[in-house]
């Protein structure tokens, strides 16, 4: 156990109000405003979630004309093409908002900042200023997003619609002239620069300020998760930005990189999106088997189980994670071997994956379980990954993928390890780190119903969209034959129930602000081992003035 | 370890930073060079181009289709004087494409084409093909186009060759653009012409 030696309280002046948080450097206040911003950008992400699954409850639905008709982007006339338009709308929009404005901030950008400084024992970020443009570069970008959503992309109607793949020739002049596929890359350019400089900021503070004694192979797991995420973003997140300047210059300035009549290529936009996109999938991921590493470790009252194998796990999965990028792309007609080649180095993945579930089932195993909210949560995470985990590896099978390719197969696939995965690690590790962030407990009984409305109802949603998938429906459309309308009823309760989820927990933070139940320095026990645990809750606005001295021989 | 100085992190910043622009700058070369690597492997169907025709000829036989498309609103009619030929390994064939130019001006167009499947791109070679430069018509006129080639009896070798019995050559005309040619002749009715940039 790491030992604090001594820890100053002492309390500088610091501003206060809205220039607290507007001028912040301070690693805490940010990570706050990052989760709030997460927060509220997933409830707008989880609301066209909700509002796709009302548009496909029943066939021959009319729900979002409907809603273009409400919002005032259709008349009766052409209620159903600008319906069309919105559902292919929402559907982009859902995916970049919960990946570029949900799960990244919440994970790297709040969980990181809040606790990666704490962790290594460190005062705070290594350059707090970046930190600050980190985040506010974030709502701008976001702004721009919303921009998107309301001026023209295809003729005659709002918003791009060509999902967050954003594949030419869709996204370029020809399928969407208008300048909302403009706003939505200058959209990411923003999103993409915030994620650089807190990779930097990330990779140095972790390389240079750990505490005295703590060696890269004493870091806390989610230490090492931040860092291998931060490599993979330095990596992979400067090829979207040069396939989206491509795109960009293609669009508005004539060059012709995408463009086929000029000699350019749309399949090189594919190559270059994945080999982005694949390391993304990890980038969402990693944060969060380094948070489910603490919490069932904490909860188990056990040291986690293959410390070494859990961090170099990681760096596998991040390193094997560049090298997959066209299993994505099975049925562009790539030669056989290729394809085989794909095949292989995909399912290489499942070894370090498969490394780190056992290593949690062994940790779990002989422990001393106690199953509060946060362990329900990731033992839920553990099991759900592990079911998208599987459909990855069928997936995974060039044969068996030409006939998945762009099925129900595949979302269901890919909302399990993301939505049930990262989604089940975000409010673990805020169940976990809510006590320490803000001082107070949240109601046990709340938190508890949370994860059964959630678990039931994110199951209900993705379950059956398997079947669905299997059968033959293709995803991204805005309806369906009427064979398939049970399970798609069944999907769109299942949605409205994981809704009421979210107000549940919206409500339990309510609440414990509201009661104030003072939570003391460590809630959880002799399990929670992290630096974290020896400060007061909520931690001084400056932490380790003297910097603590690791001295045991455990992690 | 003592604490860094700042030094030291700006140092670390430096480092992964050159890291983001260093991968920004693979990103752009990755343009040609995914061109290169194409042209070479005969990936994504890239034909290949050969100087003569080769020494002996193979055992199999296969049928090559021919296929012709007109895009970017290049106003031409465009198609293959022949739709199938049957060719052995290794024997050159020369087929011609009819080109007729609809409208009531000078347009230029340039092909760009790949096969299909794509794996016989490696063995596609042509020796001569109107696909290697711009093509000018004038109003009205029709010309015929040649293709030389061959497929290489090196593809009785690959097993991922075993199962294709037949390979499709595809053409698509684009309007070519920017060109110098003087805006007399390329305006109709007065209206920019449909061959500028769309």
């Amino acid at each position: 156990m790491p030992n604090a030696a001594s820890i100053e309280t002492a309390e500088h002046s610091h501003p206060h109000g809205w220039r607290r948080y507007m001028y912040s450097t301070n690693h805490k206040d940010i990570g706050t405003l990052y989760l709030i911003f997460a927060i509220t950008a997933g409830c707008i992400g989880g609301m066209m979630s909700i509002f796709i699954r009302l548009q496909l409850l029943n066939p021959s639905w009319h729900f979002m004309g409907h809603l273009a008709q409400a919002i005032g982007e259709a008349d009766s006339s052409n209620m159903v093409d600008m319906g069309k338009n919105l559902y292919n709308v929402q559907i982009t929009a859902h995916g970049l908002i919960m990946i570029f404005f949900m799960v990244m901030p919440a994970l790297i950008g709040g969980f990181g900042n809040w606790f990666v400084p704490i962790m290594i024992g460190a005062p705070d970020m290594a350059f707090p200023r970046l930190n600050n443009i980190s985040f506010w570069l974030l709502p701008a970008s976001f702004l721009l997003l919303l921009i998107s959503l309301n001026v023209e992309g295809a003729p005659g109607m709002k918003g791009f619609g060509g999902g967050w793949v954003m594949y030419p020739p869709l996204s370029s002049n020809v399928g969407h002239p208008g300048p909302a596929m403009d706003f939505l890359i200058l959209s990411l350019h923003l999103a993409g620069a915030s994620s650089i400089l807190g990779a930097i900021n990330f990779i140095t503070t972790i390389f240079n300020m750990r505490a005295p004694g703590m060696t890269i192979h004493k870091m806390p797991l989610f230490a090492w998760s931040v860092l291998v995420t931060a490599f993979l973003l330095v990596l992979s997140l400067p090829v979207l930005a040069g396939a989206i300047t491509m795109l960009l210059t293609d669009r508005n300035f004539g060059t012709s990189f995408f463009d086929p009549s000029f000699g350019g290529d749309p399949l090189l936009f594919q190559h270059l999106f994945w080999f982005f996109g694949h390391p993304e999938v990890y980038i969402l991921i990693l944060p969060a088997f380094g948070i489910i590493s603490h919490i069932i470790s904490t909860f188990s009252r056990k040291p986690v189980f293959g410390y070494l194998g859990m961090a170099y796990a990681m760096v596998a999965i991040g390193v094997v994670g560049f090298v997959v990028w066209a299993h994505h792309m099975y049925t562009v007609g790539m030669s056989l071997d290729t394809q085989r080649y794909f095949v292989f180095a995909t399912m290489v993945i499942a070894v370090p994956t498969g490394v780190k579930v056992f290593s949690w089932i062994a940790t779990m195993w002989g422990g001393s379980i106690a199953f509060r909210t946060p362990m329900l949560w990731a033992v839920g995470f553990v099991f759900l990954f592990t079911v998208g985990g599987v459909t990855g590896v069928v997936l995974a099978n060039a044969g068996v993928d030409r006939a998945l390719h762009e099925t129900y197969y595949v979302v269901a696939h890919f909302h399990y390890v993301l939505s049930l995965g990262a989604v089940f690690a975000l409010f673990a590790g805020f169940y976990y780190w809510f006590p320490k962030m803000s001082g107070y407990l949240y109601n046990e009984k709340l938190g508890n119903l949370q994860f059964w409305v959630m678990f039931v109802g994110v199951n209900l949603t993705f379950f059956p969209q398997h079947f669905l998938g299997l059968a033959g429906m293709p995803r991204r459309y805005v309806d369906y034959p009427d064979a398939y309308s049970f399970w798609n009823q069944v999907s769109s309760i299942g949605a409205l129930i994981s809704g009421a989820g979210v107000v549940i927990f919206l409500y339990v933070i309510y609440e414990a602000f509201k009661l104030k139940r003072v939570a003391g320095d460590n809630p959880w026990g002799v399990g929670a081992t992290t630096l974290e645990w020896t400060l007061p809750s909520p931690p001084p606005f400056h932490q380790f003035e003297t910097l603590p001295r690791i001295t045991g021989s455990d992690h | 370890m003592r604490p860094a100085s700042p030094r030291h992190h700006r140092a670390t910043a430096f480092i992964v930073a050159s890291v983001f622009f260093g991968m920004i700058g693979l990103t752009y070369a990755s343009v040609p060079l995914y061109r290169a690597f194409c042209n070479a492997t005969g990936f994504g169907g890239t034909t290949q181009v050969a100087k003569s025709a080769p020494a002996k000829t193979g055992a199999r036989v296969l049928t090559v289709r021919f296929d012709g498309n007109v895009g970017g609103g290049l106003p031409w009619t465009f198609e293959p004087e022949t739709a199938s030929i049957d060719l052995r390994t290794g024997q050159t064939a020369t087929v011609y494409y009819k080109v007729r130019n609809d409208s009531g001006r000078i347009t230029t167009g340039r092909a760009e084409y790949n096969v299909t499947p794509e794996v016989t791109g490696a063995y596609f070679d042509k020796i001569a093909c109107f696909c290697f430069s711009d093509q000018t018509i004038g109003p009205g006129e029709t010309i015929e186009m040649p293709v030389v080639f061959f497929l290489d009896p090196a593809l009785e070798k690959d097993k991922s060759m075993v199962a294709v019995d037949s390979v499709t050559l595809s053409y698509t005309f684009y309007p070519v653009r920017d060109t110098d040619r003087p805006v007399a002749t390329n305006t109709e009715n007065g209206k920019a012409a449909p061959d500028k940039k769309l």
